[in-house]
């Protein structure tokens, strides 16, 4: 620093910041500039781009299909954010004690999240299995004459939102934990003296203290759940009778299978746009300080 | 009544209660007990599935298609392992995913803890508008990316090569962040002594401030490594020649192929989940500041 000229001072910052800036220009940068490009083209990579305006868009507008996996989608996340949120906060709560295993209790919820999502979406296809699968078994044991899941219309989504909670559990409880560490144990000893019961330090404590982080873990799933795929693509293929293609599903397809390459980079900046909307509420609210503790 | 609610000296649930009554004392014990079978009961919905993976996968051929179903196989095998081998090149892809995880963290540490250092220790003219653009990358998500991507892989004929694998996964804006932050919380001192005994910025960066943000970047590692060993997306687009397939994809051919032998398709993914469990058990403390920091992203 002490008697840097310009120029050596320029070659130190080049040095640290090109290796980077370079990579993400090529790798990032660049693609999210010329996939808004390629909205505007037709292009199957074997002939030449041919520019066709809004054409890709006014497309999107009426094509069903696409709707429709906007809808299944829509379908996962209603069914996925509620039940993850509940299930993780619930086990959060239960695990935020001092008491003896509860670390390998928490070791075991975390074992889904480290899996590679093809692994446990082969898993649950085979658990879901109808006729040789343990979750027909289990209900049937208890008189219930289980459906045929992923081979079911109706089934199969809902088979993906169980095994996309199952994945999942331990990572939003793992950022539940956090936040419900971070509430100070004086309020919780100080309701307790005054005789509150343990159901009213929850709603009169636990639950607005936790606030921020229940916004926070909502805006994340609803974010991530917007990009679901691998576990449709393994686990159905968006069948069975298109009954669960989703958005990230129909960007695969129309670029990979109908080498469409304008009209998939077009959906990909729906959901793109989607989760930008998610973002600007979620810095407004946070502006506003509507969930601040 | 007394006798039947004590709770046995055994029990770890003594704790005073402030209300100190018999029957209050009765709820405190219900309580934990309920939590507890709660905990066991959901413990047991995680673990049953990966027990059921293993067994199925050490089940003979002719066995897995049972009803009613069997967790523990009769005869158990390893057959399913030395089949699956012979039928896709597991072990080829299980080191493609050895080489691309190792390879992609390893560079994707040193352009992150450069770059973090730039933009955290040293000033220079458009350093904060350059990072407002990092940060801006972060809200795209990586779906936006991949059909150009692609293109760019063809037309630089770089289509079943491990650099496609690799080089688009080595820069993280969001490793950046991190490591920014941590380098941030650096005090000045430390590389002020440095300078005045004549270290250059190399020297500062090597010896005194990456040591100090050694638990950035083994977060950013297990985040980056998980990331790359469980990718599906970006291989399936740009790998389609087998001896190039990561595990992930290489199961997922594997599945095409062999959709009801589920004793060889258990095989796969108990090779393709053991490694990251035991890195995961070997550096908890690690796996679980990443994965909270990675709902950052």
């Amino acid at each position: 620093m002490v008697g840097d000229t310009g120029w050596r001072r320029a070659a130190w910052v080049s040095l640290f910041v090109l290796p980077g800036l370079i990579g993400l220009s090529l790798f990032t940068i660049g693609p999210i500039l010329a996939s808004l490009v390629l909205t505007l083209f037709d292009w199957d990579l074997l002939t030449d781009p041919s520019f066709i305006g809004f054409a890709n868009f006014e497309r999107l507008w009426h094509d069903d299909d696409f709707w429709a996996a906007l809808r299944h989608t829509l379908i996962f996340i209603v069914g996925y954010v509620p039940l993850v949120m509940i299930l993780s906060l619930g086990l959060a709560l239960a695990l935020n004690t001092r008491m003896r295993g509860l670390a390998a209790l928490r070791t075991a919820f975390f074992l889904p999240v480290v899996s590679s999502w093809v692994a446990v979406a082969l898993l649950w296809t085979w658990l879901f299995n109808p006729r040789y699968g343990l979750i027909n078994y289990g209900l049937d044991l208890v008189g219930i004459d289980g459906p045929r899941w992923l081979y079911d219309p109706l089934w199969a989504m809902p088979a993906i939102i169980l095994t996309s909670v199952w994945k999942d559990l331990g990572f939003v409880m793992v950022l539940f934990l956090a936040g419900l560490q971070a509430i100070p144990r004086d309020y919780h000893e100080a309701a307790e003296l005054d005789g509150a019961s343990a159901a009213r330090r929850l709603w009169t404590i636990t639950i607005p203290l936790l606030a921020p982080t229940t916004f926070f873990v909502t805006v994340i799933s609803l974010i991530n759940s917007f990009q679901v795929f691998t576990q449709v693509w393994v686990m159905t293929e968006g069948g069975p009778a298109g009954s669960t293609t989703v958005l990230v599903e129909r960007v695969v397809r129309h670029a990979f299978s109908y080498g469409e390459m304008g009209y998939a980079a077009t959906i990909s900046w729906v959901l793109c746009l989607i989760v930008f909307a998610i973002t600007i509420v979620q810095l407004r609210l946070q502006r506003r300080g509507a969930f601040d503790a | 009544m007394r006798d039947a609610i004590a709770p046995t000296p055994a029990t770890p649930l003594s704790i005073q209660h402030p209300r100190g009554g018999t029957l209050a004392r009765a709820i405190v014990v219900a309580g934990r007990l309920g939590r507890v079978a709660g905990l066991l009961l959901a413990a047991a919905m995680m673990i049953v599935p990966f027990l059921w993976m293993l067994t199925t996968s050490l089940k003979a051929p002719g066995t897995v298609l049972e009803i009613p179903p069997r967790i523990i196989p009769s005869h158990p095998t390893l057959e399913s392992y030395r089949e699956v081998f012979d039928l896709v090149p597991l072990g080829r892809m299980f080191a493609n995913s050895l080489f691309v995880t190792a390879t992609t963290v390893v560079l994707q540490l040193l352009t992150c803890a450069l770059s973090g250092y730039a933009f955290a220790r040293m000033r220079w003219r458009g350093r904060d508008m350059l990072f407002i653009v990092y940060l801006a990358t972060l809200m795209v998500p990586s779906q936006v990316t991949i059909t150009p991507l692609f293109i760019l892989m063809r037309q630089l004929d770089w289509i079943n090569t491990y650099q496609a694998l690799i080089l688009p996964g080595i820069v993280s804006a969001f490793g950046t962040f991190l490591i920014r932050q941590a380098m941030l919380g650096i005090p000045r001192e430390y590389e002020e002594a440095a300078f005045l005994d004549g270290a250059n910025h190399w020297q500062v960066f090597r010896s005194v401030v990456l040591p100090m943000v050694r638990p950035a970047l083994a977060t950013l590692a297990v985040f980056a490594a998980m990331g790359s060993w469980n990718d599906y997306l970006w291989p399936l687009f740009v790998i389609n020649d087998q001896e190039l397939m990561t595990l992930p994809v290489g199961l997922s051919l594997l599945q095409g192929r062999y959709d009801t032998d589920w004793n060889l398709l258990m095989a796969g993914s108990v090779i393709s989940v053991v490694p990251i469990i035991l890195v995961f058990l070997a550096a908890q403390r690690a796996f679980v500041n990443g994965v909270v920091t990675s709902g950052l992203k």
